[in-house]
């Protein structure tokens, strides 16, 4: 298997769904940030058969639940001096602003300028969105 | 500051007290005759409606208040490109309260965000028409005299009608309430609202039989079977005069049946049944006015 060094300081997001990793690389705007990152795409996985890996090398100020939405198999592992301190599924973040976008064509989202789109979490056993406005369920 | 974009926005307690209000209202007109004096209605219809402006704005003016507004986006800034934000926004300036209708939905709630007056939600397309729910709430308080235990029955168009949703929102709050869900196959209360009937643990029944149902309904609220909502005309001809209400049908219902209906009526309900005294649709659309009124002094903060 192909040799990605150990990480100090920073964030493992580990089981991400092979192929997805790219996607949460741009969503986490990880392409503006100045710190070593590795992102691994299908790596072998025990338990996945292969997955996708982020490593950053840098501690992170945002909000992880949102990974949750795009990707629920996902693991985070904190490090700090070299040692796994942290290790957690995201939830279901309550709400979520500007991530996915209304589609009904009768929702007012879709005529308003910029406003934002917001999805409250519904239902958290079956991961439902509904649009704040119109509360037409969202659509992965 | 509050402003109404969903029946659900209200507590009971609430609604209880805007019942009483309008109660109040009806038996002394004359101490509310001033209550909005130098106070402004907007009135912004982005589509047309006859019914509900005119409910709204005989309302302020049966306050002591004016109004203001326009009916049908072409008359608008809105045909302008104006965003709901903005309308809402400079009218603000000039009226102390709005009440608006718009073809989209969810466009009262964005007003109420951008708004510095309350928003009173008039409609907006086939998603809330919550001061339509006060009217049919405040009719069933003054025909049966409580919400409790009673058989409610919604008979026609189930799937669409906003107006049934909101209802059966509401009713469903109170205790002892029980839901015949009257309707062809193809125009059945959605999935998710059978769903939330279930969860509550609130009895329902689904049948396609108005004559069967009849016999146990406290309540009858129709709505109209329209032909578009069909994939074939053959199904829309077959099925159209199972929702007619005529007074043949009527003969197995209670004496004291309350038959409401959110109007406009086309013939759902056959015109010999205006006469009936548990014909209960005019009285709706007096009720609403006076639900209105007591819903204007509420958001108003007048006491």
């Amino acid at each position: 298997m192909m040799k990605v060094g150990a990480i100090n300081n920073g964030v493992v997001i580990d089981h991400i769904t092979a192929g997805k990793g790219m996607k949460l690389y741009h969503f986490l705007n990880l392409d503006h940030m100045d710190a070593p990152i590795a992102l691994i795409k299908n790596a072998p996985s025990e338990k996945m058969g292969k997955k996708d890996i982020i490593k950053i090398d840098a501690e992170l100020d945002l909000n992880l639940d949102i990974l949750g939405y795009i990707d629920p198999n996902v693991t985070i592992n904190v490090i700090k001096d070299g040692a796994c301190v942290e290790k957690f599924h995201p939830q279901l973040p309550e709400k979520l602003t500007n991530i996915i976008q209304c589609n009904n064509p009768r929702c007012i989202t879709s005529i308003e300028q910029e406003i934002p789109h917001i999805f409250k979490l519904t239902d958290r056993e079956s991961g439902e969105y509904r649009c704040i406005y119109c509360e037409s369920k969202a659509k992965n | 500051m509050r402003s109404l974009i969903d029946i659900v926005d209200l507590t009971v307690e609430e609604i209880d007290e805007l019942i009483a209000t309008a109660n109040d209202i009806i038996a002394n007109p004359d101490k509310y005759a001033e209550k909005c004096h130098r106070k402004k209605l907007a009135t912004l219809f982005f589509e047309p409606s006859t019914r509900t402006r005119l409910s709204f704005e005989a309302a302020m003016l049966e306050l002591g208040g004016s109004v203001i507004g326009f009916s049908g986006a072409s008359n608008s800034s809105a045909a302008k490109g104006e965003s709901v934000s903005d309308t809402v926004r400079a009218v603000g300036c000039y009226a102390d309260i709005i009440a608006m209708r718009h073809p989209k939905e969810g466009a009262p709630m964005i007003a109420s965000m951008r708004s510095p007056v309350p928003i009173i939600n008039a409609g907006d397309g086939g998603h809330n028409h919550p001061t339509q729910t006060l009217a049919d709430l405040l009719t069933i308080q003054r025909e049966k005299g409580k919400f409790d235990n009673l058989v409610v029955g919604m008979c026609g168009d189930l799937k669409f009608g906003r107006t049934v949703h909101s209802l059966i929102h509401a009713m469903s709050r109170y205790k002892g309430v029980k839901f015949v869900l009257i309707s062809p196959d193809e125009l059945k209360v959605p999935e998710y609202i059978i769903q939330e009937l279930d969860k509550e643990g609130i009895p329902y029944e689904e049948t396609t039989s108005l004559e069967d149902a009849m016999p146990s309904l406290d309540i009858l609220y129709m709505t109209r079977v329209q032909q578009e909502r069909f994939f074939n005309e053959a199904d829309y001809i077959r099925l159209k005069d199972s929702y007619i209400l005529n007074m043949d049908k009527l003969e197995t219902a209670k004496k004291d049946l309350c038959i409401m209906h959110p109007l406009p009526r086309v013939n759902e309900i056959s015109v010999a049944v205006d006469d009936d005294p548990r014909a209960c649709y005019f009285k709706q659309v007096l009720n609403g006015k006076y639900i209105r009124m007591a819903l204007i002094l509420k958001l108003l903060e007048v006491a």
